[in-house]
């Protein structure tokens, strides 16, 4: 286990050196990467600046341990696909990252977590502040009982006092971005619940877009959907990165190929590896992730 | 298959005495539930019949528009069907607000502490304290100290009543709501408050209505906690400080007296009490349709 830990922590190192970047600089970043479509591949990951850094993290739930010395950089603007069996901690992590273990009593995270130069895990951040800028998208469609445009209307008046013409635009934006916009335009006041299950997640995506976050974490966004929606999910995903930090938990293996360009190995609650996208799928270094990847167990 | 004929002989025929076993079971399972049903709707239908066939004959113009009168003056139960929606519509001012608060709370903050299982406890045993001593204890604290009857302390006395019934439905919604929503809502940046009110409340409303629908149906008939509370007038009055009739109490009073056309109106009495329970319950039930998820 120490070799693949000090590996981790080797990379994190240089990139956090980076991290008073991102905040500053952030325009400059996006021009690049749009401009650049070819820069996905390793070395360019490599130069990314992080968007968060974890270091050290243990995460515990009650005496149990669910996290050991979790150390990972997430490269802005790039998708971080988190792969692993069941239980070894994938969504913990993520959970961590916008503190959404805050509301369980008995579940403490130590360690670090940097985002914007700030450890998130520091008394006195504002988690609603954070939540705004990381996130979340969760394993099953969550419309809210309203109707489509007080979905996305909901997120957008808790931060922000905007007029009426203007969230009618933040509404439209958010739909044409998630692709939902030509199916739902004619019927924007009724019941979020009526879409079909894709809709109804990629209206979720489009709930959380629209509060302008830095950062979108999703947890298995396709497990509960058909092939056709997953796919559209994935299209969405290749152009969300060219705005948006995305870390994405999946089970499955072909997805984090096809949308990830780092992914990251967890097993029991550590983190085996992490590498580029197609250095782990073709030549990862530890055992335990090739079996993994190979479909020997998990 | 036919390599397994000789054993499967036997499988074939424990499994067919098996399968009778079954059948029997299930049928004899299904004839007990008809019957439990059929003893159940008779006895439903048959009150209503009698309501029915019984009380139409008293419905007249003067039923609406006259207040109570003695015995053979053609009186109506005009101040008694105004006096029930008073103090009916009041109580349910009173006890829904503090029972909803009370059960976002007892959902949303108390869970299981010690505060919350104890106002749990106390708001169940309300739940099915027998109704005369809610009347009983109104008395001592309102009538009494304040020295005469009035509609305000019937009001009350259903108020109590009424609270226990919204805090338990409230809860139980409130605890329907999938964890999954609440936590999309905290994704967002939402305070808790905030969800609370504008995603839980508005995913649990149709069984919250349900809820104060239930409570409304249960003080409209009350009786008993009226008797000491309110007391009945048989004049014409809107004022809550004194005493006032009510649908229950006139119900009361005309069907124990000799008069024929006093027990006339106490059938037409009970079938409007019903008749109104009913058309609540059907329209709140249509206007909520839409918010069940």
């Amino acid at each position: 286990m120490n070799p693949s830990v000090q590996n981790t922590g080797v990379q994190t190192g240089p990139t956090t050196q980076a991290a008073p970047g991102p905040a500053l600089t952030e325009g400059g970043n996006r021009a690049m990467a749009s401009t650049a479509p070819d820069s996905l591949m390793t070395p360019a990951d490599r130069q990314a600046p992080t968007a968060i850094a974890v270091r050290d993290l243990n995460f515990y739930y009650g005496t149990s341990h669910a996290l050991h010395d979790i150390s990972l950089a997430f490269p802005a603007r790039s998708v971080t696909g988190m792969i692993g069996p069941s239980g070894c901690g994938k969504s913990t992590l993520l959970r961590v990252l916008n503190r959404m273990y805050d509301l369980y009593p008995g579940q403490r995270a130590t360690g670090e977590v940097i985002f914007d130069n700030q450890n998130i895990l520091a008394p006195g951040i504002d988690v609603n502040v954070l939540r705004s800028r990381v996130g979340m998208v969760f394993q099953k469609p969550t419309p809210f009982p309203m109707s489509i445009y007080d979905n996305i209307a909901f997120g957008i008046r808790l931060h922000e006092r905007v007029s009426r013409s203007e969230m009618d635009g933040r509404v439209e934006d958010a739909l044409r971005r998630v692709a939902l916009w030509a199916e739902v335009q004619d019927r924007l006041n009724s019941s979020a619940t009526a879409l079909s299950g894709g809709q109804q997640q990629r209206l979720c995506i489009a709930r959380t877009i629209a509060v302008r976050p830095e950062v979108i974490l999703l947890d298995e966004p396709t497990s509960a959907l058909d092939p056709v929606s997953t796919a559209r999910i994935e299209e969405l995903l290749d152009e969300l990165k060219t705005e948006f930090t995305i870390a994405i938990v999946t089970h499955n293996m072909q997805q984090a190929a096809r949308c990830a360009d780092q992914v990251a190995f967890f097993y029991m609650g550590r983190l085996v590896e992490v590498d580029s996208t197609p250095r782990m799928f073709t030549a990862p270094k530890e055992k335990q992730t090739q079996d993994y990847i190979t479909g020997r167990f998990g | 298959m036919t390599s397994s004929s000789s054993p499967s002989l036997m499988r074939a025929d424990r499994s067919a005495a098996l399968l009778l076993r079954r059948r029997m079971m299930d049928r004899l399972a299904t004839a007990l539930s008809w019957l439990a049903m059929i003893v159940v709707v008779c006895m439903l239908g048959s009150i209503l019949w009698s309501l029915l066939s019984n009380g139409v004959g008293g419905l007249s113009l003067h039923l609406f528009t006259r207040s109570m009168a003695p015995p053979g003056q053609d009186g109506g139960l005009a101040n008694a069907i105004v006096g029930s929606i008073l103090q009916t519509g009041l109580a349910i001012l009173l006890g829904a607000p503090a029972g909803l608060l009370t059960g976002i709370y007892l959902a949303e903050y108390g869970r299981t502490s010690p505060l919350a299982q104890a106002v749990r406890f106390v708001s169940d045993m309300l739940l099915s304290a027998p109704s005369i001593l809610v009347g009983l204890f109104i008395y001592m604290v309102l009538v009494a100290t304040l020295g005469h009857f009035s509609g305000l302390a019937g009001a009350v006395a259903l108020a109590i009543l009424a609270m226990p019934i919204v805090v338990r439905t409230t809860e139980d919604m409130l605890r329907l709501v999938p964890v999954a929503m609440r936590e999309a809502a905290i994704a967002l940046g939402a305070p808790k408050w905030r969800v609370i009110l504008f995603i839980c409340l508005r995913a649990a409303r149709g069984g919250v209505m349900t809820g104060i629908l239930l409570a409304v149906a249960r003080v409209a008939g009350e009786t008993a906690p009226l008797l000491f509370t309110s007391l009945g007038n048989s004049e014409w009055s809107l004022d809550m400080g004194r005493p006032m009739a009510s649908l229950p109490v006139a119900i009361y009073q005309y069907a124990g007296s000799a008069y024929q056309d006093w027990m006339q109106q106490a059938w037409t009495g009970a079938l409007l009490v019903t008749v109104g329970v009913l058309i609540i319950n059907i329209v709140v039930r249509v206007g909520t349709r839409g918010g069940r998820t």
